[in-house]
């Protein structure tokens, strides 16, 4: 099985964003593997490790990213794909074309893991676009996932508690979701083991010489204000509770 | 003069899902477009006295000679995609649920059209698009550098104002042919009179303190009184009183109700992640300091196994 994994590096979701321009933020906070991508390699590894094959990571972003294509080397992927932009907000049809075009020259995928979302840009397309350019099926929000027979299995959540069962034909997209597995940690051997491990190197006008297929730009950040202290309701449960019934009137 | 394409939605009985009627109110923008209303797997005439009143002129049910769209998105999206190029829609919308979000977004990636899911905001006149950076932290403002474009708006973000019209039903058989790379097996239900999260008008959620699973009913029967969805924190997930569907946060679900009514939770930043964009925020907890007073709209200071029934009493009282 050739397996890739396409991983965002992006600012830990704990750490308060500081608008630093128009459409920048201060970067010099933690930036750690995108959450929902840790259970997307995860499921590529326990595949390599019960049928064998390769698992490559694959990652769109500044020089930085460096750190979240070790990570995902320090877990168990054998080697890396780092093509690298100088924008933060890279537009989602050329990371796809970018992705697509690094997996081409690369090999031949018989598998493609994702996150379900980014939680920086939250786009939430990069799978189905990845899909469409290699001509795949693609299932997301993978919240279990079985393959025998070269079929795959993934359980779809859609709402209210249900999930659909979709059954794809290798080649395949299949997007994580949480709940899909538990991540390993890394250990002191693993990274180590990561620091040596290839990472091919690409700038993105290497892979997407033409730009103009740019689909969107980010014009403007702008802070989402907290609320300020509530309006506490005073008296008993009972007398509070009649409060709240009027006020949600 | 543009060609609008709307997506609906429609629930297990055939009406047109509530949440639709913000998206509709969206695509019609500042009027002189045409908006079609596109249909998959239900009823034309059973919806149309619904999406007439919000003005769709024209309501496609789209169907496929060579294939059951029934049985996998894949094909849905493909049917999807030759209606949108039939009609020579400008912009599709629809709504960002889970099943709204994926076909969109399998929309835009067979027809290669910018995509922009979950917005809270659009201006059509310069295909301007706002939605949320970061889990809520931050708006964002997107431009969309085409003519054409795909748009899904996040439930609820938007009024619904109604503007009567008279609509037209369509019909539109795709050219769509089953490969057989992708079916769905089976669906395994949920509970099925659960209002969705995500597109819930009224959340209460409890956390940690709730302590099993069998106390959330002092929610649910709230929640059936304030026609309201139940979520929890991830605490009260962690714990096993309630299933990981329901956790609201940066690693569970996000929402935007009208209401959010917190019980028993602190108000980390990690479930605030999930709900900060709520209209208004009520907090019940025990301890007068807790954080979570501190960035809510109204607060009371009490424990959640008596305030909860009282204002479920309080309800019922009207
Ligand atoms: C990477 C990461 C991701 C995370 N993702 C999420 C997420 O998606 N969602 C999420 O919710 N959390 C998430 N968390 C966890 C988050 O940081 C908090 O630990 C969690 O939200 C706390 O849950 P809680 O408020 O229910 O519990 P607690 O922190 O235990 O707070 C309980 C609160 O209830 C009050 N209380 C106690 N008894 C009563 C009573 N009888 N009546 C009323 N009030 C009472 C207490 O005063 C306290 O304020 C994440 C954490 C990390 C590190
Ligand atoms: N710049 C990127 N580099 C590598 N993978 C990415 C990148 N952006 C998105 N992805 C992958 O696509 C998934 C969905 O991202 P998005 O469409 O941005 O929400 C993520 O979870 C990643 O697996």
């Amino acid at each position: 099985m050739q397996i890739y994994v396409c991983v965002k590096h992006v600012p830990d979701t704990a750490v308060p964003i500081k608008l630093t321009g128009k459409n920048s933020f201060d970067e010099s906070v933690n930036f750690v593997v995108n959450p929902y991508d840790e259970f997307a390699v995860e499921q590529a590894v326990q595949i390599k490790e019960k049928q064998g094959g390769e698992v490559v990571v694959v990652t769109v972003g500044k020089e930085a990213a460096m750190k979240s294509v070790r990570s995902a080397l320090a877990v168990g992927a054998d080697r890396g794909i780092l093509i690298k932009c100088d924008t933060s907000f890279p537009d989602s049809t050329v990371v796809a074309q970018a992705i697509k075009k690094a997996i081409e020259q690369d090999g031949k995928p018989d598998m493609i893991f994702t996150g379900k979302q980014s939680v920086d840009s939250e786009g939430m397309q990069i799978p189905y676009r990845l899909a469409a350019a290699f001509d795949m099926p693609a299932a997301t929000e993978a919240a279990a996932f079985s393959m025998s027979d070269g079929k795959v299995t993934v359980e779809r959540e859609i709402g209210g508690g249900a999930r659909q069962v979709i059954e794809m034909t290798l080649p395949c997209v299949v997007a994580a979701t949480k709940g899909l597995n538990q991540p390993r940690y890394a250990n002191m051997p693993g990274i180590m083991k990561a620091k040596k491990k290839e990472v091919k190197q690409f700038n993105l006008s290497d892979m997407v010489p033409d730009l103009s297929i740019t689909g969107t730009e980010l014009l403007e950040l702008e802070l989402f204000p907290d609320k300020g202290k509530a309006k506490m309701l005073q008296g008993s449960p009972k007398e509070a509770a009649e409060q709240l019934v009027k006020l949600l009137n | 003069m543009a060609n609008i394409g709307v997506l609906i939605e429609t629930t297990d009985k055939g009406d047109v899902k509530k949440a639709n009627f913000g998206v509709m109110t969206a695509a019609r923008g500042n009027g002189g477009n045409t908006v079609f209303g596109l249909l998959i797997g239900a009823d034309a005439a059973a919806c149309k006295d619904a999406v007439q009143a919000y003005g769709v002129q024209k309501l496609v049910p789209i169907s496929a000679a060579g294939a059951d769209l029934s049985s996998s998105p894949d094909l849905q999206a493909k049917a999807l995609a030759e209606a949108v190029k039939n009609f020579d829609i400008n912009v599709l919308f629809g709504l960002s649920s889970s099943t709204g979000k994926d076909l969109l977004a399998r929309t835009a990636a067979i027809l290669n059209l910018p995509l922009v899911l979950d917005c809270v905001g659009v201006n059509l006149a310069e295909n301007i698009a706002t939605k949320f950076h970061f889990a809520g932290k931050t708006f964002a403002k997107i431009k969309i550098k085409a003519e054409r474009w795909i748009c899904g708006i996040r439930p609820n973000s938007m009024e619904a104002k109604p503007a009567a019209c008279e609509t037209e039903i369509l019909s539109y058989a795709a050219p769509v042919h089953d490969t057989g790379r992708m079916k769905i097996r089976e669906v395994k239900k949920g509970d099925s009179d659960r209002i969705e999260l995500t597109e819930a008008d009224i959340i209460i959620s409890a956390g940690r303190p709730i302590g099993s699973a069998e106390n959330f009913k002092i929610l649910h029967d709230c929640a059936k009184v304030l026609g309201a969805a139940v979520g929890a924190s991830r605490a009260a997930v962690d714990a096993g009183f309630a299933p990981y569907e329901m956790q609201v946060g940066q690693t569970g679900k996000t929402v935007s109700p009208k209401v959010y009514i917190a019980c028993g939770i602190s108000g980390a930043v990690q479930h605030f992640a999930g709900m900060k964009t709520s209209k208004t925020i009520v907090a019940i907890n025990k301890d007068p300091e807790s954080p979570i007073f501190g960035k809510c709209d109204y607060g009371i200071v009490g424990d959640l196994f008596e305030v909860v029934p009282e204002l479920t009493d309080a309800l019922k009282r009207g």
